[in-house]
């Protein structure tokens, strides 16, 4: 795991095909009717390409075990604030009581 | 390990602060200082999306109409001027490393002016939401009356994050203007390209949040 690694230009420009193609996927599927999967496929394809951006783009596939550690670290907070926010705002309608 | 030379008696390396070891654990403190940056970030817009999934939740109708409202081949081809301009920004990291200046000068200015671009577009949208009515604020109006409140509140959010998102690609525009500086004056070399890399961490980072920003905020309510 060196530092000095330079990624490929042909890595580069295979991450924006993909990119491209994942944005063509989005607005297409957007036009169909999916109910309540919509957002899933929607965010499902924009968690991909973020992914493909920070791996390859932000080069964190060959950086360091810290980097990793780092990139997880925003996850795991980005998760704990959703999750603990959703836990109130989206449950207060299943009170059965007042 | 970095060649001998590097460690010459007498004195560091120009590039090398005097408190590193070395080349490589600079450029790792910065590369990390840039991430540890990017997740305050990342929780900076957390909240935003945070808020925005809330009110969603509660006024599904609202936020579908007033998303149909947005001008989606207007936010199609900035999502694509934001990737391609990651791609070019990818491409000036690459000619950073191998010492390729001309190249890397030409990358950066082309980075800039996908991000100009998509700038113009921004400005040429917010134009038209103010001729719609669709700024929150006491002029506001909407179409469909029984969902004036809540659309408001979708354009309320349409404006912090999109506008905060702008702000980021302003100063991203300054960052990259100072690496051009730096590009031509010669401060860049193959052996000296972190502050290449670190800025390219940023000038994704922003590609990113865009990425969802596009999907949540033209695209729902589409097949209605």
């Amino acid at each position: 795991m060196t530092t000095d690694h330079i990624v490929p230009k042909s890595v580069y420009y295979l991450i924006f095909a993909a990119l491209m193609a994942g944005t063509a996927i989005t607005v297409a599927v957007a036009f169909v009717d999916l109910g309540a999967f919509n957002t899933v496929v929607a965010l499902t394809i924009a968690v991909v390409k973020a992914t493909l951006v920070v791996l390859f783009f932000m080069h964190v596939r060959y950086s360091t075990k810290l980097t990793w550690a780092v990139v997880a670290g925003s996850v795991f907070w980005l998760g704990i604030l959703l999750a603990l926010t959703f836990s109130d705002y989206l449950t207060r309608s299943w009170r059965t009581y007042g | 390990m970095l060649p001998d030379t590097m460690h010459a008696p007498g004195g560091h390396q120009a590039v090398l602060a005097h408190h590193f070891d070395d080349l490589e654990q600079q450029k790792d403190a910065a590369t990390f200082g840039m991430w540890v940056f990017l997740v305050t970030e990342v929780l900076f817009f957390g909240g935003l999306f945070c808020a925005y999934s809330i009110y969603r939740a509660w006024y599904p109708e609202a936020f579908a109409a007033a998303s149909h409202s947005l001008d989606i081949v207007l936010g199609a081809v900035n999502t694509a001027a934001l990737i391609t301009s990651s791609l070019t920004m990818a491409l000036a990291v690459h000619a950073s490393q191998t010492g390729q200046r001309r190249q890397l000068m030409i990358f950066l200015v082309l980075t800039m002016l996908l991000g100009t671009l998509f700038l113009g577009i921004k400005a040429v949208e917010y134009a038209q939401k103010f001729t719609e009515h669709h700024v929150p604020g006491p002029s506001f109006h909407f179409e469909d009356e029984t969902l004036s409140a809540h659309a408001q509140m979708f354009f309320s959010l349409y404006f912090v994050m999109t506008g905060l998102h702008a702000l980021h690609m302003v100063i991203g525009l300054g960052i990259m203007t100072w690496m051009l500086v730096w590009a031509w004056n010669g401060t860049i070399t193959a052996e000296y390209a972190s502050p290449i890399e670190i800025s390219g961490l940023y000038w994704h980072f922003v590609d990113i949040v865009w990425i969802f920003l596009f999907p949540l905020l033209y695209l729902i309510g589409r097949h209605a």
